[in-house]
């Protein structure tokens, strides 16, 4: 059974429709890539499963249910965890209060999540705002660990990111896939990387999936058609 | 130690030693002073859980500084009286004891901010600014038309309530209880702040949707903070209307919401010390520039607006070189 199911979602902003056919399927300790080339729906989409966005259209299951009437924070309770796009750390707070702050019962915690980043450990009580881009990145991603969630929603977490650092990233997202076996929603535009760790992909042109399947059946054809690489 | 934290140890040192040395030369009117300066912090604190913490801009503080002024007002005028406050279904008698008219302050304020926060919080920006001020002033006017205690006059208590083992008429022990009651409000707002509430509160001032993403609701974290906030401000309200003996409607109106509002202000926002500071710069002022004009208020203005324009972290953020407490 699958863990989040999206069918035939439409969302609008206003009066101004961002998705209109959007299918997707992702089961218990799955990778998915969401791919597309800007502006085709992919943080919609995110906005929709995480409920930041309420979809007009189709339904939305998370764990068998119909996500349709929940709140945003129902959502994050109900196990969906989110990494945002442009990492938006709570800036007046630490590093320790960024973490703690969120965080709910379960196995991670602040020592599992400096586990996973020791550089969080060591800047425990740097403010957010004084972090570099790759450290908020990680502070954003332990934030997200700390709601103990069932899945994982990364929207561009390596954007931005010197390529040393988005290493570190990657490593990181594959720890936690091999480790942990949290189902995972990833979207990036590093193919190279998405290819090492993602099981499945969907690709979404103009608010509507086009295609979807196995990561590895991904031809080279299919990137150029859909995603223009 | 850092020289934030100096400063605050500095401040309720100072605070601590104006009196003790008034007493020793015999000014009992600096020690009222500083009690009223005690009393204004307190006040102060609790509009900071809303204002500092959460970003919520009451401009209806003041109605919980009246309720808990009241609250000591009507329980004290019924025991000054002999007359029961209520005699069916049960007899209850009015109180002169501290404790229990601080906690029914407390309960009062905390209930009252409750109901008027569930609806005012359903609001944003300058609408929650109108509709806190709105009610205020409905309940200023309430007071004002309620002969039983006092209406427009007010209403006066002869003696002032009773702490079990001190004489609260001798103005060192009534500095030393509001003394007291400031160190515990501080030390529970500042374990509040540094509290999961505390930080998911400052957190939904920055932003409500990532607050949400981690599963809070920003609106239950106001609504707590707003009534947390309400109950500290009546407390201050409930010791304002002992200092002075008096309650009158004015403890409910705009200018008192607007002068607990400065005292935030200029000790800086969202410091758990900020407003002891602007209390005490507060009452300063109103005492030295008082004896120079008539219209102090101007030069208060004045101060105010270079606050605002050049040191939005208030006294504290110039003296520390920092506009945040974590900054």
């Amino acid at each position: 059974m699958s863990l989040l199911k999206l069918s035939d979602v439409s969302a609008f902003y206003g009066h101004s429709q961002a998705l209109f056919d959007v299918h997707l399927s992702l089961g218990e300790g799955e990778v998915l890539a969401l791919m597309g080339r800007n502006g085709m729906g992919k943080s919609t989409t995110v906005k929709v499963i995480c409920r930041l966005l309420k979809h007009r259209g189709g339904v939305v299951m998370f764990d068998g249910r119909d996500m349709a009437r929940e709140p945003a924070h129902r959502a994050a309770r109900a196990g969906i965890g989110l990494v945002p796009e442009g990492r938006r750390c709570f800036a007046t707070l630490t590093v320790h209060e960024n973490l703690v702050a969120a965080a709910r019962p379960g196995e991670w915690d602040f020592k599992a999540v400096s586990r996973l980043f020791p550089r969080l450990e060591e800047r425990r009580n740097q403010v957010a705002a004084s972090l570099s881009g790759g450290e908020q990145q990680m502070l954003a991603i332990g934030r997200a660990l700390m709601t103990n969630p069932r899945l994982l929603v990364l929207d561009e977490a390596t954007e931005g990111l010197a390529p040393v650092v988005r290493q570190e990233i990657w490593a990181a997202i594959s720890r936690l896939k091999a480790e942990t076996g949290m189902a995972i929603l990833v979207i990036d535009k590093s193919i190279k990387e998405l290819a090492a760790i993602a099981d499945n992909a969907v690709i979404l042109e103009k608010g509507t999936t086009v295609w979807q399947g196995a990561f590895a059946d991904m031809t080279p054809q299919i990137v150029e058609t859909h995603l223009g690489i | 130690m850092d020289r934030e934290t100096g400063l605050n140890l500095a401040l309720l040192g100072v605070m601590l030693a104006i009196p003790l040395w008034a007493m020793a030369a015999d000014e009992p009117f600096l020690v009222t002073l500083t009690t009223r300066a005690v009393i204004f912090a307190i006040a102060g604190i609790g509009l900071n859980v809303a204002l500092g913490f959460g970003g919520l801009v009451s401009f209806g503080h003041a109605a919980f500084f009246g309720v808990g002024g009241y609250a000591m007002g009507i329980l004290a005028s019924h025991a000054q009286g002999y007359m029961p406050l209520i005699e069916w279904p049960i007899l209850v008698e009015g109180t002169k004891s501290m404790p229990v008219i601080w906690l029914t302050a407390i309960c009062a304020s905390a209930l009252t901010a409750f109901a008027i926060g569930a609806l005012s919080l359903r609001t944003a920006g300058v609408y929650f600014i109108m509709i806190t001020l709105a009610f205020a002033q409905m309940l200023y006017y309430f007071a004002i038309s309620w002969p039983a205690y006092g209406g427009e006059d007010g209403l006066s208590i002869y003696l002032r309530n009773a702490f079990p083992g001190l004489n609260t008429m001798d103005p060192i022990q009534f500095f030393a209880i509001c003394y007291a009651l400031l160190l515990a409000v501080l030390f529970l707002v500042a374990r509040a702040a540094r509290a999961p509430f505390g930080l998911m509160l400052n957190a939904a001032r920055q932003n409500e949707d990532r607050v949400q993403a981690v599963g809070q609701t920003p609106y239950r974290l106001y609504l707590v903070a707003f009534t947390i906030s309400g109950a500290i401000t009546g407390l201050a309200g409930a010791l304002f209307a002992d200092l002075n003996r008096f309650v009158s409607p004015s403890m409910f109106s705009w200018q008192t919401s607007g002068e607990i509002m400065v005292f935030v202000i200029l000790g800086g926002v969202g410091r758990v010390f900020g407003p002891v500071a602007g209390a005490a710069l507060f009452v300063l002022l109103e005492h030295v520039l008082g004896g120079v004009s008539d219209y102090w208020h101007i030069y208060l203005g004045a101060i105010l607006l270079a606050v605002v324009l050049y040191a939005r972290g208030g006294i504290f953020g110039i003296l520390t070189g920092r506009d945040t407490a974590n900054g």
